[in-house]
């Protein structure tokens, strides 16, 4: 054991003498920084407390936890937040159906996923049917608003960017040229600007009277956005797609569409899910930018939590917070997607 | 001639009839107008039931949430108290905050009935982004934070310092403008973010700290020791923070300037949250007894009812106690200075309630 250990050590630290120069300068850094920084964030910390008077030196959690609730919930009322838990139960039976490799009926599930679930989570969240209490979207917040987010643009983008990309590769040029027009447009314009126009300008040329929820404008803004990024990640499958397979379904006689339905799109789906997935995953990071719109995601209230006077001057503790959440949240996707690509390359996919 | 006098006649009688016709307009609409007219925006608040009062996403003292999430704060305070007199309830307020890039955007566009959210009163804002500048809560203006143990009493002695400060072109502008009118050399150092500000002038990395007045109280109390940091007097910009509506409704105007102007006068005539009920009945002071209703029409003639300014009173207290409640010695510790009434030496001078 001991003998294989150091054969490991030989070979991946100290293979030449470079390697081992820099090994040590990597050892002298990390001896430099991590005892300060373990010391901050747990010896010298603080875990609880009802204001920031308990503070040290180290990092002060007692400010995640007395925000906890609100860094997941937002303002959404305590006594209704059981509506925020069921509601992610039912997405997370979808998404387990949807996402389980063996499941017989897997298509059904992932449509199921993109219809029946954001109508249940939506009646659950929203209310003011079946005796639930109606909580206005402005009293959302928190990582409820990134998840709700991510969720509702993703279901909307997913099929908008399947259209696209098919549009894109149509034959009709005025169909092309409009696919190609939105897409290059919206891949063209920073996400910030997009947020900005859907604020700030789209009320503007709302008739009188008619608003639009803010949270509904923040979604329509980034789906068109995601949509066209989707676009371009289903468009780089049907191009992985070799021309004996569109031939194969003219020759049984299928159209357009059921060509589409049946041959081409499970096929291409299978190559472009890490695509998706990583479009996904990007969209979740992006969602902390409705911040600057006055939507208060979990970034957004973790800066807000800062200005309470009995918690001045704890941004480094949220932050470092706000991060830990997303990087949970963003790394467990990635694994799923990677799971998924060694399963393609397993498969012998294309 | 006996035609001409008949003429004369005629003419008289018909000049007789047009006036009598034109005075019963003008008495007509004389009436109309002393009825009581709430304005579009106060029926809208009425029937939906709340207030939408657009405030701060987040700033220390004027707007913030608590581990509840409750909405607190100065500008808070203030959306209570118009909601107490409009709608009986300082409950019924919808918050919404909001960042500086959209804050006016969202008034114009009608999504919120009012801005009270710590913004300056200028001329570009009044005239420029059709706004109404209908009052002003908090005197602010652009101050520094210093260490103590640099002894120094005035911004004018800080030659050769240098100042952490956010970006944003005015604090930069203001301090390079104020060093050059003072023959002396201050530099800048800039952030993004007030906490990074705040951090790097604990650090010792500059001597000081500038924002607007409102927020030094707030950074002094975040630092390490408070103690260690001294607020000079100095103040070299105007900042007059307030109230702003929609241009185009009066009477809505009116009713949040005489909120305001409640406030004041209930704190100039010793009024308070606690003893507002009592005076009701008791005072004999013309303005308590006008103020509170007990006398004249004046909630009738705002197209509210008599007790509107009581309420407003009675939602976080006078203009003093909610001062206290957010800048006092026991919250941030801002001292009043420009922010007092005019009795003791400040600005504030609320218009007589006759």
């Amino acid at each position: 054991m001991t003998e294989r250990l150091r054969s490991w050590i030989h070979a991946n630290l100290f293979s030449s003498r470079l390697n081992g120069f820099l090994t040590l300068v990597m050892l002298a850094l990390l001896a430099l920084t991590l005892p300060p920084l373990l010391r901050w964030a747990f010896l010298d910390a603080v875990y609880a407390g009802a204001d920031r008077s308990v503070c040290g030196a180290g990092a002060c959690w007692a400010f995640i936890d007395a925000r906890f609730d609100q860094f997941f919930y937002g303002r959404y009322a305590p006594s209704e937040r059981w509506r925020i838990n069921l509601a992610a139960l039912v997405l997370a039976l979808f998404a387990a159906g949807a996402m389980w490799p063996r499941n017989p009926r897997r298509t059904e599930c992932v449509i199921l996923l993109v219809t029946l679930c954001p109508l249940i989570a939506g009646v659950l969240l929203v209310g003011g049917v079946f005796g639930l209490k109606l909580v206005p979207t402005d009293q959302w917040g928190g990582l409820t608003l990134n998840v709700v987010l991510t969720y509702a643009t993703t279901a909307i983008a997913l099929p908008l960017g399947v259209l696209l990309a098919l549009g894109r590769r149509s034959r009709l040029p005025v169909v092309r040229w409009l696919s190609i027009g939105f897409i290059e447009i919206w891949r063209g314009v920073p996400l910030l600007t997009v947020l900005f126009m859907a604020t700030v300008m789209l009320p503007m040329f709302l008739p009188d009277g008619l608003t639009l929820d803010r949270l509904v404008r923040a979604i329509l803004g980034l789906s068109l956005f995601v949509a066209a990024y989707m676009a371009e990640v289903v468009r780089a499958g049907l191009q992985g797609i070799s021309k004996g397979q569109y031939e194969a379904a003219a020759g049984l006689g299928l159209g357009y569409w059921r060509a589409h339905r049946l041959i081409i799109l499970p096929q291409a789906f299978r190559l472009i899910v890490p695509g998706i997935v990583n479009t996904v995953i990007d969209l979740f990071k992006d969602t902390t930018l409705v911040s600057i719109i006055g939507l208060f995601d979990i970034l957004g209230i973790v800066g807000q939590s800062t200005k309470d006077p009995a918690w001045l001057g704890l941004g480094r503790e949220g932050y470092v917070f706000a991060a830990f959440v997303f990087f949970v949240c963003c790394f467990s996707l990635s694994l799923y997607s990677q799971s998924l690509e060694r399963k393609i390359a397993r498969s012998g996919g294309h | 001639m006996r035609e001409r006098a008949r003429d004369v006649l005629k003419r008289l009688a018909l000049c007789a009839g047009v006036s009598a016709a034109l005075a019963v307009t003008t008495a007509g609409a004389m009436a109309q107008s002393s009825l009581p007219a709430p304005g579009p925006t106060v029926e809208a608040i009425k029937k939906r039931g709340e207030l939408i009062c657009g405030v701060d996403a987040g700033i220390p003292g004027f707007a913030f949430q608590d581990s509840a999430g409750k909405w607190k704060g100065f500008d808070v305070a203030y959306c209570r108290a118009i909601a107490a007199a409009v709608l009986g309830d300082p409950e019924k307020v919808k918050y919404v905050g909001l960042t500086a890039k959209v804050r006016f955007t969202v008034l114009q566009a009608g999504e919120i009935d009012v801005l009270i959210r710590d913004s300056t009163l200028t001329f570009s804002r009044d005239v420029q982004l059709g706004l109404t500048e209908v009052a002003i809560n908090f005197y602010a203006g652009q101050g520094f934070m210093v260490r103590k143990s640099l002894g120094v009493k005035e911004a004018s002695e800080l030659n050769g310092a240098t100042l952490c400060m956010v970006t944003g072109a005015t604090l930069e502008l203001n301090i390079a403008d104020y060093a050059r009118a003072k023959g002396v050399t201050i530099n800048s150092l800039l952030f993004e973010k007030t906490e990074e500000a705040f951090a790097a002038a604990e650090a010792g990395r500059c001597d000081g700290y500038t924002d607007d007045t409102g927020s030094l109280a707030a950074a002094r109390s975040t630092m390490k020791v408070p103690d260690d940091w001294v607020i000079l007097s100095t103040v070299i910009s105007k900042e007059p923070l307030g109230i702003h509506v929609r241009d185009g409704d009066e009477r809505w105007r009116d009713v949040t300037f005489w909120v305001d102007a409640a406030l004041k006068e209930a704190e100039e005539s010793g009024v308070t949250k606690a003893n507002a009920d009592d005076l009701k009945t008791t005072s004999k002071n013309p303005f308590v007894m006008r103020l509170l209703g007990s006398e004249g029409d004046f909630g009738k003639l705002l197209g509210l009812d008599p007790e509107w300014a009581l309420r407003a009173i009675k939602a976080d207290g006078n203009y003093a106690e909610i001062y206290d409640a957010y800048f006092g010695p026991k919250a941030l510790g801002l001292p009043r200075a420009l922010n007092n009434l005019w009795t003791n030496g400040g600005l504030h001078y609320p218009l007589p309630f006759r």
